[in-house]
């Protein structure tokens, strides 16, 4: 799913400072369960913008809506909620990238009397898991040509810190990555799968050039369907 | 001939070599390149010149080729993968052959986190066994990576870097022969100190036969102090220095350190020419230049041989 962490509340606070009705919109799916943009999220940042603005003096209306999906239509169509959204001045949307510019670009496509501001209040951050409590891990970097068949079902794309195909390199130290102490070395971790699976062998022979042009290198992406399109 | 280096040329005929590094500076003085350079003539055979190292910026690697080639010394210029895609490589390797540079290192490159731009986006288009694959594509086929034909020749002697002190050990051995397979010519490793897991890797690379695949050198720096290896040993990636080197290096006494530094180096050299499949040695006496005269000396291996 995707993760993201919620910008820190003082870049919050500028960003809807100038706003005298401002709507703390959640997001119900990713963001919710990662703990960044579900309703406790949101239920906690509208008091802190509360308290904040209310210490200085400052008269400002905040409130907080969820919807269950904020990158799909169907869950923001509601009229009673479109009524909402008119009637506030900048929408902090707790959604991913995603959901932040398809609410922005439904509520202006919908609503035509004014046009409606959307800005994020997280900042996505990768696609991953959750590990353990409180613990999220990057795992894939949708780069368009899996390869997870070939490495023991560890990704070297999005695990490895160079992206490497033909790893490990040689600051693989201890199962650990150079960049830090912290991180595992992927390709450590795909080499002991693959001596558990005994196909270790499937990694010996060279693994030629990516084409990239399945990932972000070839261009904002699209999927068209047109069995399901008809 | 692949490339007719000199560095070729004399692991052709079967000498030891002695390779050296030089790093450019961090800017315009040429004046930098020239001192370091005339350190080194006539003590190796020829010289590395890295490629924004450790990912701080330096003069480009190629420009420094070419003055060391001005200089009269014979470069092997890093390339590194962190840097540039496929286009600019390819297009940076026919520049460097066209200034007659004849022999190159095919490297990842160290992350950018360790470097002064941590802030840098990093490329990794390809890794480094697949730059060595292109580079032979480039020389054995006349072609580049999509197969259009290289106008003009292209000859280069292709090394790359392996490190038998990185992890998991037992792999080390198994990415060589890859390395060996995507084409390499020669390899230099990582800096050595334990010299008991070298020795148990050099068996293994003689018992697969790769020293028969392509030459290697065995990597060399010397320590100039006990914080320069304490140093070293928490901060390099992918060094180990064992406690009996530290503490013979400690119990040199006050003022003789760096001469058992190089005392052991000496050492080093001399059961590198005894050592099965080891074709050379890689000296990187890191901003130590001005000993690599005595360092050669002292281990018997000037003059240089001619080819």
């Amino acid at each position: 799913m995707i993760i993201a962490k919620r910008k820190p509340f003082e870049e919050i606070k500028e960003s809807v400072k100038d706003y005298k009705k401002i709507m703390v919109l959640g997001c119900g799916t990713c963001v919710a369960i990662c703990q960044a943009g579900g309703e406790k999220e949101v239920e906690i940042l509208v008091s802190e913008l509360k308290l904040a603005f209310g210490n200085e003096g400052k008269k400002v209306d905040v409130n907080e809506e969820l919807v269950i999906r904020q990158c799909d239509d169907e869950f923001m169509a509601d009229p009673m909620f479109l009524e909402k959204i008119k009637e506030v001045d900048i929408i902090l949307s707790m959604a991913c990238g995603v959901g932040v510019q398809h609410a922005c670009n439904f509520f202006n496509r919908i609503i035509t009397e004014k046009p409606v501001r959307v800005i994020p209040g997280l900042n996505t951050t990768f696609m991953g898991a959750n590990i353990d409590i409180g613990l999220w891990e990057e795992r894939c970097l949708g780069c368009g040509d899996c390869v997870l068949e070939k490495t023991g079902g560890i990704c070297p794309i999005a695990r490895c810190a160079k992206s490497l195909l033909n790893g490990p390199c040689g600051g693989s130290s201890d199962g650990k990555c150079e960049i830090s102490k912290d991180t595992d070395c992927a390709w450590h971790l795909i080499i002991e799968r693959l001596e558990a699976l005994g196909q270790l062998e499937r990694i010996k022979p060279v693994e030629m050039y990516k084409d990239w042009r399945s990932s972000y290198s070839g261009g904002p992406r699209k999927i068209i369907r047109e069995d399901l399109r008809i | 001939m692949k490339s007719g280096s000199n560095l070729e040329k004399l692991l052709e005929k079967g000498e030891f070599v002695i390779t050296g590094e030089l790093g450019p500076p961090k800017g315009t003085d040429v004046e930098v390149v020239k001192k370091k350079a005339a350190l080194l003539k006539g003590n190796v055979d020829a010289v590395n010149i890295t490629d924004n190292q450790t990912a701080i910026v330096r003069m480009s690697s190629i420009v420094t080729s070419k003055i060391l080639i001005d200089e009269g010394l014979e470069p092997t210029m890093q390339m590194v993968a962190r840097d540039r895609n496929r286009l600019a490589m390819m297009s940076d390797l026919f520049g460097a052959s066209a200034l007659g540079i004849k022999n190159m290192l095919c490297l990842s490159g160290d992350h950018q986190s360790f470097g002064n731009h941590p802030e840098a986006k990093n490329v990794f288009d390809i890794d480094s066994i697949q730059m060595i694959h292109m580079v032979k594509t480039m020389r054995d086929e006349n072609k580049v990576i999509c197969g259009d034909e290289i106008e003009g020749d292209f000859k280069m002697f292709i090394g790359a870097a392996s490190n038998p002190f990185a992890d998991p050990f037992q792999y080390r051995v198994h990415r060589l022969a890859k390395k060996i397979e995507a084409g390499v010519d020669f390899i230099q490793t990582q800096c050595i100190y334990d010299m008991k897991r070298f020795r148990e890797f050099m068996k293994q690379v003689v018992d697969m036969g790769l020293h028969e695949k392509c030459k290697i050198l065995a990597g060399i720096t010397p320590l100039k102090s006990v914080g320069m290896a304490r140093y070293m040993a928490a901060n390099v990636s992918g060094i180990i220095i064992p406690q009996d080197i530290i503490s013979r290096l400690r119990g040199a006494g006050k003022g003789k350190v760096a001469d058992e530094g190089i005392k052991i180096t000496c050492e080093q050299i001399q059961e590198m020419k005894e050592m099965e499949g080891i074709a050379g040695v890689h000296l990187m006496a890191i901003e130590w230049e001005h000993k690599v005269a005595e360092i050669t000396k002292m281990a018997g291996v000037i003059p240089r041989p001619k080819v």
